[in-house]
């Protein structure tokens, strides 16, 4: 064999984004290979809980391309029954005081318009809807299109669908530079194992590392680690029926200089053991333990739960988030560097996102108008000073009572579960 | 002559005791873990896996697997390769979760 292996896409990153835009673009009809540095779901997807929220989201380009990737995964569950875990649970969102269940049915309300269905659950009726909830709180909001997926399996199935579509998968292979055509265009990847792979197109899905995958092609993409630690606890008989979290968000929001932000966010799994997730710091890729974060979840959850104080927890994890200043993915075409597209930046919501952002760019890539507006999520809409186009700051640095998170203020910000 | 381990090192253990396992006596030596005793007394398995009942004990050996849970002295979820052994305790076979009275 003589010449260079080619495929219509190249995708870097084989975490459910990557999986999804495999599995997109060969069912739109392309030849597709999938490069990944280390295995399957081996990063931020495989460190996450498999959220696939609308609860969490304002009105806005996130909800939309939400709203679309909660009936795809619907689809995708239909179509892989049994495999992925998927339950459609719902999401329940509680308030401890009367003023952050009126800002909560005020978040919903404006949810609505978008298309996120949602009801009140008055304080009696709470225990209905999650028997082992603590007493004393002010009342919550049920979504019902919340879901939940095991998201190492879900990237597993996409790229086995994928690779029965024809798709080539090179795992343990890491991509060390760009191809590039006589024009200066992207036109596939050199690797550390597998030589030159040639295409027609660059997908970065490379997560939490997308801003290496963007350098390599000469372009700037300020994709940023946030960590997040879950405990697992032992496995329990179904007592967690929703996806629970807590609405009491101002106060995490507002301390803008503390590093840590938390908010139990608490769910069972269909193998029994009880997730608690989340907290977020800017650590840089930092995975030594931290039994401080850890017991502040622990009891975060425990007055969610009262009786998760007996519980044994069996083990935590850690990832890292990929999040970008404004807090929107990058999804699209680089006009900085023809040949590259972006599927990467998702934050806590990557699982979420992923149907509707592989949906997107197989549209994109062919030449097809795409379901929801991607302008939102242009990769280039960074400029080279770190200042996003709305002017948020690029490093979450506290300007003009922004919180320091970088969150925008009127977003409930633990409302946001940080690892989904 | 077997290879007895207390013998290789010379160990001087303080005097045997028992604890029961399901209501039999097993016998242990002090520091001995749970697992390590059902072994000696000849259990190699002691619990069956919540969906397809397969049998389970000890497969690690050093408490990251959580293959080898008992219900000791009334907790569930208890790791046998790493809870000593106690004079009087009551090891039982851990059935499912071991939460079965908080299912609803």
């Amino acid at each position: 064999m003589t010449g260079k292996r080619t495929w219509d896409v190249l995708i870097v990153g084989a975490g459910a984004v990557g999986a999804a835009c495999a599995y997109y673009a060969t069912a739109a009809g392309l030849t597709v290979a999938v490069v990944e540095r280390g295995h399957v779901a081996g990063g931020t997807t495989g460190a996450g809980e498999g959220n696939l929220l609308v609860s969490d989201k304002r009105p806005g380009p996130e909800l939309d391309l939400a709203l679309l990737s909660l009936r795809l995964w619907q689809d995708l569950a239909a179509e892989l029954p049994d495999v992925l875990e998927y339950e459609p649970k719902g999401g329940l969102v509680v308030a401890p005081t009367p003023d952050g269940l009126r800002d909560l049915h005020r978040f919903a309300e404006g949810q609505q318009a978008c298309g996120v269905q949602w009801e009140p659950v008055p304080p009696e009726r709470l225990r209905e809807a999650e028997p082992h909830l603590a007493e004393g709180l002010a009342g919550g909001v049920l979504y019902p299109q919340d879901a939940q997926v095991q998201p190492a399996l879900a990237a597993a199935w996409l790229l086995r669908c994928a690779r029965r579509s024809g798709a080539d998968l090179f795992l343990g292979t890491e991509v060390t530079g760009m191809l590039r055509g006589p024009d200066g265009s992207v036109r596939g990847v050199r690797t550390d194992r597998e030589g030159d792979l040639a295409a027609g197109a660059v997908v970065n899905a490379a997560g939490t590392w997308g801003g290496r995958i963007a350098e390599l092609a000469g372009v700037a993409l300020p994709v940023l680690p946030r960590r997040g630690f879950v405990l697992v606890t032992e496995p329990l008989p179904p007592l967690v029926r929703h996806k629970v979290y807590a609405a009491d968000y101002v106060a995490d929001v507002s301390s803008g200089a503390a590093d840590l932000q938390s908010s139990a966010v608490v769910e069972s799994t269909a193998a029994g053991p009880v997730l608690v997730g989340a907290s977020r710091e800017r650590v840089g890729f930092d995975r030594s333990p931290a039994p401080a974060v850890l017991r502040r979840l622990a009891a975060q959850a425990i007055a969610l739960f009262p009786m998760l104080a007996g519980v044994q927890v069996i083990r935590s994890y850690r990832g890292f988030r990929p999040y970008l200043p404004d807090h929107l993915p990058a999804i699209g075409p680089d006009p900085r560097a023809p040949g590259l597209y972006h599927a990467c930046g998702h934050e806590g919501a990557g699982i979420g996102l992923a149907p509707a952002t592989g949906l997107t760019l197989a549209r994109l890539l062919t030449g097809r108008p795409t379901e929801v507006d991607a302008s939102a999520f242009r990769p280039e809409r960074f400029p080279a000073d770190g200042l996003p186009a709305d002017g948020l700051p690029i490093d979450g640095a506290p300007a003009d009572g922004l919180p320091a998170d970088g969150s925008t203020p009127d977003r409930p910000t633990s409302l946001a579960p940080e690892v989904r | 002559m077997t290879r007895d381990p207390i013998r290789l090192v010379r160990a001087l253990p303080e005097p045997a005791f028992e604890f029961t396992f399901d209501g039999a006596p097993v016998p242990a030596l002090p520091g001995q873990s749970i697992a390590a005793a059902l072994w000696a007394s000849g259990r190699l398995s002691w619990r069956r896996t919540r969906q397809q009942g397969a049998p389970r004990g000890a497969f690690c050996g050093m408490g990251v697997c959580f293959d080898c849970l008992v219900v000791a002295d009334g907790r569930p979820n208890v790791r046998a390769c790493l809870a000593p052994a106690r004079p009087g305790g009551e090891v039982a076979t851990q059935e499912g979760v071991g939460h079965a009275e908080q299912a609803h």
